[in-house]
């Protein structure tokens, strides 16, 4: 029996061996990437497509968010009746994960959110899974409706080797900013104005910490809180042209110049001289801002996310500012947009889809988005509060989207540069990487990707 | 069928070869169904993973063959290197430690005849019933830079001794491995526990009027007797250590820098973040292959020792 046992089971596996050696080479499901869509009459008029249906996938699951795409769904449905639109909503987490096997599916949804990031978005141009959206851009006037500014962080070339440029793959709702949160109370007891410029910004830290402040706050334990800090700190001191093609991925730059050492440096010192809270690599990021609702810190860098939290818990004692470079200025700061809107390349009904994209990115959907407590991407300084930090918020975004330069999230620019950057900034952070050594881990990521491309 | 079992004995040839073909037959359409099950969930999984390890893919285009090149990257790539250490480390506080704790404990419990011993015994085995991921979370806020086990430190005057532990270069590997021995410790014990239950009182008895103490009566009796157990406990418990992922993804994401990443870390991370199921895939299969190796020597060794 056990002889015949084990040559039954020896052909058995022999036979999944080989029923797995002779199905074909991953991916070659995938469809081949599709020519850009040109010569199709493009048809704006939604109500004459028929009954169909809109297959969309978003990440818009807290609060505002979830409000906002409702209600925006519902005023789409009720405009065309003939459309109902089946909407399929999971976090943000959650959505970068299933995505990549919905997109590669049978069964693929029309309009996907899809992360910017070359991991993402990136993949799925150089895949073909996206449609440029150039001719309906041109029929809907997109290139008019958004700044230049913004609109690069969803342009790829149709390979998807450049990032920033080429063609439209799909339009944000929402805009992000990364800045520096205060304490009114703290600047006031520290005999402190509110400093105009990076400059000034640097010796109110110093202040601080000679009152006996914690100057700075920052919970790093989940590595990437700390290039909220940095992207700042290289935005006054690195030229914006750099850091874009740096974020972006694109070749041309080098991380390896005086002035990425001597934000790095920046950054090091810091926390080498006690601006910071102690131990920031074991802190959590939720805890960091905690702390400055306790009136434990005086700034906190960070994004404009964490505006109505702190707000709901400082009111008017919390405020949002941009140092710039030079006093009056548009200041450079990391930031970008919420996750754009795109088509998916299975999609039965692209007319349909961009119009979609359409509605929910006109004027009255950024009015929507301003009432729901999220940020508009356009005309963001009037739809801004009276008062508050979202005001602060919505004034800054304004400001540094059209006087001053938005620049890219740095793990953008490769697929596993999100890592390199994280691990690196902790050493940094630590002592563990000098500033040499630092700007050397990023260059090695960042040229090998665009050498090996 | 009518016919009497002693014709059926009787009759020709080809009638009493299909019946012993039927008899042959029968067990395997017994484990079909169980079976196919197996083969759809982890055979052919299985067969697929060692599949896709030999293309460099990044899930979405076309994959290029590379044979066995995301293996010999295990050897070449820091990171990975860095991550089986940090797994076989990991053994020590997940397998080791709650063994020799386990073991120490079980039989002062068994010898003392303590009472309300069934408290004490749901008492250690409940962190094994709560969630992995609450337990990183409850220990998140221990050690943190302000949390308890600082706040402990400083007030018996040890403020030189208190850091960030998760943040630690040095400090985040051990600090996460005692949350694993934490964990194991309770399932150990009440393994063990219940093997020194059958020892038979006898032997203590005769031990101790051939004046054994409490000492000889561990290394004599108690440890040889509870030798399958003990099996079993560094059986599971090793698994555990080696396939540890949620405890990494909620405390520390490898952090800081790559210190306290493993492999089951890695495998997620390429597959779903940075794309590349490839090296992914190899990643899992050589962790499996490792575990498979590292219990058979466990079996063996304890099976050769009997």
């Amino acid at each position: 029996m056990f002889p015949r046992g084990k040559t039954f089971t020896g052909t058995l596996i022999a036979a999944a061996l080989a029923l797995t050696l002779a199905a074909c080479t991953p991916g070659s499901e995938a469809p081949a990437p599709s020519a850009p869509a040109t010569g199709a009459a493009i048809n704006k008029d939604v109500a004459s497509m028929g009954d169909v249906t809109l297959t969309v996938w978003d990440q818009e699951v807290r609060g505002g968010q979830n409000e906002q795409m409702t209600k925006l769904n519902a005023a789409f449905e009720a405009k065309y009746p003939n459309v109902s639109i089946k909407r399929n909503s999971q976090s943000f987490e959650d959505l970068g994960k299933t995505l990549r096997l919905a997109l590669s599916g049978t069964d693929a949804p029309d309009v996907v959110q899809a992360n910017n990031a070359r991991n993402t978005m990136g993949a799925f141009v150089k895949a073909g899974q996206l449609l440029p959206l150039d001719g309906w851009a041109d029929a809907y006037g997109w290139n008019e409706r958004y700044p230049a500014s913004v609109l690069k962080y969803s342009q790829y070339s149709t390979d998807g080797t450049t990032f920033g440029s080429g063609s439209i793959y799909g339009l944000p709702q929402v805009g992000e900013i990364v800045g520096v949160f205060y304490s009114k109370k703290k600047l006031e007891s520290l005999d402190l104005t509110l400093p105009a410029d990076w400059a000034g910004f640097e010796s109110a830290i110093v202040t601080a910490k000679e009152a006996g402040e914690t100057p700075l706050l920052l919970g790093n334990i989940e590595k990437w809180p700390a290039g909220h800090v940095f992207g700042p700190i290289q935005g006054a001191k690195v030229p914006p042209e750099q850091i874009e093609k740096l974020g972006f991925g694109n070749a041309g730059a080098s991380w390896i110049t005086p002035e990425n050492q001597a934000a790095a440096q920046t950054l090091a010192d810091w926390n080498a001289k006690g601006y910071f809270n102690k131990g920031v690599n074991g802190t959590e990021y939720d805890a960091a801002w905690q702390k400055l609702t306790k009136g434990e810190g005086v700034f906190l860098m960070g994004g404009s996310w964490m505006a109505a939290d702190l707000a709901d818990a400082m009111g008017e004692d919390v405020g949002f500012f941009v140092p710039p470079a030079t006093a009056g200025d548009g200041a450079q700061t990391t930031g970008g947009t919420g996750l754009p809107f795109t088509v998916t390349a299975k999609t039965k009904n692209p007319d349909l889809a961009a119009a979609y994209i359409d509605f929910i990115t006109n004027d009255e959907a950024m009015g929507i988005l301003a009432d729901t407590g999220n940020l508009p991407v356009l005309n963001t300084s009037t739809y801004a509060p009276e008062t508050g930090a979202l005001k602060d918020v919505f004034t800054a975004f304004e400001s540094v989207t059209t006087d001053g330069v938005l620049l890219p999230y740095l793990d953008y620019a490769t697929p596993t540069m999100g890592d390199t950057l994280g691990d690196s900034l902790q050493g940094l952070l630590e002592g563990k990487l000098d500033a040499p050594a630092f700007t050397e881990a990023m260059e090695a990521d960042y040229a090998g990707f665009t050498q090996g491309k | 069928m009518r016919a009497s079992p002693k014709e059926s004995r009787t009759t020709g040839a080809p009638r009493n070869a299909s019946g012993r073909r039927g008899h042959a037959a029968t067990p395997y359409l017994f484990i079909a169904p169980a079976f196919i099950l197996y083969a759809a969930f982890m055979l052919y999984p299985l067969a697929r993973s060692v599949h896709l390890s030999l293309f460099a893919w990044d899930g979405l285009t076309l994959a290029t063959f590379v044979g066995f090149g995301n293996y010999t990257e295990l050897f070449t790539d820091d990171r990975l290197r860095a991550a089986f250490g940090h797994a076989l480390a990991f053994i020590i506080f997940f397998a080791v430690i709650p063994c020799g704790i386990g073991l120490v404990l079980a039989a002062v419990l068994t010898r003392s005849k303590a009472r309300g011993l069934s408290l004490f015994r749901t008492l250690v085995f409940l962190p094994q019933v709560i969630a992995m991921v609450v337990v990183s979370v409850a220990f998140k806020q221990i050690y943190a830079p302000d949390g308890l086990l600082n706040s402990a430190l400083r007030s018996i005057g040890l403020d030189s001794l208190t850091r960030a532990w998760l943040g630690d270069y040095v400090f985040s590997l051990p600090a996460v491995g005692l949350i694993g021995s934490w964990v194991s410790t309770g399932l150990v014990t009440v393994l063990l526990l219940a093997g020194m239950a059958k020892i038979p009182t006898e032997l203590f008895e005769a031990a101790r009027l051939d004046g054994a103490g409490a000492v000889r009566e561990f290394i004599f009796i108690i440890v040889p007797s509870v030798r399958a157990e003990l099996t079993v406990a560094l059986t599971l418990t090793i698994v555990a250590s080696l396939k540890t992922f949620d405890l990494i993804y909620m405390t520390t994401a490898g952090g800081p820098g790559s210190s306290t990443t493993v492999p089951s870390y890695e495998v997620y991370r390429r597959a779903f973040e940075t794309g590349q199921v490839g090296s992914a895939a190899a990643i899992g299969v050589t962790l499996s292959i490792i575990i498979f190796l590292i219990t058979l020597a466990v079996n063996r060794i304890s099976e050769r020792g009997a």
